[in-house]
């Protein structure tokens, strides 16, 4: 399937919230994002993944006015946003991948001061602030400084903060980065509760479970370029098929196993110690063959395996 | 740009002690020194004593160190280890009030600093004229200068060690030189008329006569002078924040 024919079309029966075109971004010589299209509607989730340095936070930054595209256009609300950039931002809610909360101010200082660069009245704030408050769970972290919080209980807070506005479009750039399960689960639990509730988002993760349970739609981004696109299940269906082998050997035997399983539907990747192969249709030399190493996995493909087919394996350092 | 100032009056607050001795210790320190100390072995300068001669100069001073500091170590501060500014560009405050906000804190801790100075000089026997009410807006805009050159290395700083070369080449100098601890007309010749034009060196010459109530056409002068140096570095100011915080 092509990447075209998997976007939603202009005019269909969601509303856009966020369309982006022909985006492109160049720091000198280095070419940040390169001709993206992004189209996002009207409460769905939408995952940006891609290794470090793919674009991602450009991306967001772009639609944030913090980055001026070199080319492109960015409307979101159905506004441009290069000439509506304030109203645009009033519906806009996001959560950071690095804490910068007010260390010195308490929980509900913080929500009550960002609430003031929205203009939001005292009395309105207040009572939204008390409602995050218990919506996430900090009811009795109410009045203690940023300082002495743990990290799971600052990441609501970024949360709660972002949600001040009472945002129709929610950017998370990593929500959930360095936390432990528990607190992890209760973070998306809570997103799960916002999408229900149609509220529109953006997210970006490296947590593939993340991205899989929240996100009803992905774009994987690699060197600034959409790469793939399509709900999660179905790419990795489309892409790489429904099922992986993970065979462990030595480099000899898994150089044959390669060559004898060419035939099949199947694409098969090499890493030091083992051989992937992902199965988009069974067959019967595979069957065969198979038997004969001991060490086998057989397990249903997930957005990892796609992740790391489509971006390698390779280290990415930016 | 209100709510910006508004976050950093709150955040001070909480620290209002140790920010008030560490932004005022230091022009005390010298008014002790100098004035009493220094002071009894110097002559009368321009019909003054030497303490009555510096006492309106470190009011000035005084502004100009706090409103540098703020917006150089303090701004810093937010921009970089804490993300405040990264925080409140989520937010549909402009880099533009953004900036605004902190040249205008920074203006504000000037000016208390300043005005602290003043209702002090009075118990070490400086008693000002009432022509000296008048220093107030002298002394918001000599802050809002400081504060947008604080801001101007803030907008270009990699590390604090780089406002060092703020601190040591041109604040100090400025603090030496412009005229609060010697009579800059005194000095003939070019060295004279160039410092004389120091951005402090007008504010202390209009603090001075404004606390002796020696009221003149060349304020304004003065006063014109100290404006365009203003208007100069708050448009540099905005114009490199823009550049630091938008790619």
């Amino acid at each position: 399937m092509s990447l075209e024919a998997m976007e939603p079309k202009l005019g269909g029966q969601g509303e856009a919230i966020l369309e982006i075109s022909g985006l492109e971004k160049r720091f000198g010589d280095r070419v940040a994002v390169d001709r993206l299209d992004l189209f996002l509607e009207h409460g769905e989730c939408l995952a940006l993944l891609g290794p470090n340095g793919a674009g991602k936070t450009t991306t967001i930054r772009a639609i944030l006015g913090l980055v001026r595209p070199s080319g492109g256009t960015i409307r979101v609300f159905g506004q441009d946003a290069a000439k509506r950039l304030k109203q645009i931002k009033m519906r806009i809610g996001v959560v950071p991948q690095m804490d910068n909360l007010d260390p010195d101010l308490t929980v509900i200082e913080n929500l009550m001061v960002y609430a003031s660069y929205f203009r939001i009245p005292r009395k309105v704030a207040a009572a939204r602030a008390e409602e995050l408050l218990s919506f996430l769970a900090l009811n009795n972290r109410r009045d203690e400084i940023i300082q002495h919080l743990s990290g799971g209980q600052r990441r609501r807070i970024l949360l709660a903060r972002a949600l001040i506005n009472g945002p129709e479009l929610l950017i998370l750039d990593e929500p959930t980065v360095g936390l432990d399960p528990q607190a992890r689960y209760l973070i998306w639990e809570r997103l799960l509760s916002l999408r229900d509730n149609g509220t529109t988002m953006l997210l970006t993760s490296h947590y593939m479970e993340e991205v899989s349970r929240l996100a009803s739609r992905v774009v994987i981004l690699d060197q600034g370029r959409k790469i793939a696109a399509g709900p999660p299940d179905e790419i990795v269906a489309d892409i790489i098929g429904a099922e992986v082998m993970e065979v462990i050997g030595d480099g000899k035997e898994l150089d044959r196993l390669a060559d004898i399983v060419e035939g099949c539907q199947v694409s098969v990747e090499k890493a030091p110690d083992r051989l992937f192969i992902y199965i988009k249709k069974g067959c019967r030399e595979l069957d065969q063959v198979i038997r004969q190493f001991p060490h086998v996995v057989k397990r249903p493909a997930t957005l990892e395996d796609l992740f790391i087919k489509l971006t390698g394996r390779k280290l990415r350092e930016t | 740009m209100l709510a910006v100032w508004r976050r950093n009056l709150k955040v001070w607050l909480k620290h209002i002690k140790a920010s008030l001795i560490g932004n005022l210790g230091q022009p005390f320190l010298f008014l002790l020194a100098m004035g009493f100390g220094l002071g009894k072995s110097v002559p009368e300068i321009e019909g003054l004593t030497y303490l009555q001669f510096i006492a309106p100069g470190l009011v000035a001073s005084a502004v100009m160190y706090s409103a540098a500091f703020e917006a150089t170590y303090g701004s810093y501060t937010r921009l970089s280890t804490q993300g405040t500014f990264e925080a409140i560009l989520m937010t549909p405050v402009s880099v533009t009030e953004l900036a605004l906000g902190e040249i205008l804190w920074g203006a504000t801790k000037g000016l208390v600093s300043g005005l602290i100075m003043l209702a002090a000089i009075p118990f070490f026997g400086v008693v000002p004229d009432p022509a000296v009410a008048l220093i107030l807006p002298v002394l918001f805009m000599e802050g809002v200068l400081f504060a947008s050159m604080g801001i101007v290395m803030t907008a270009t700083a990699t590390n604090y060690e780089y406002f060092n070369y703020f601190t040591s080449l041109v604040i100090t100098p400025f603090f030496l030189f412009s005229g609060i601890f010697f009579s800059l007309s005194a000095m003939k010749g070019l060295v004279g008329l160039v410092l004389s034009w120091l951005p402090l060196a007008e504010v202390v010459t209009i603090s001075r006569a404004l606390t002796y109530g020696n009221l003149g056409p060349g304020l304004l002068l003065n006063l014109a002078v100290l404006a365009i140096y203003t208007a100069l570095f708050l448009s540099l100011a905005v114009v490199l924040m823009r550049r630091r915080l938008i790619q």
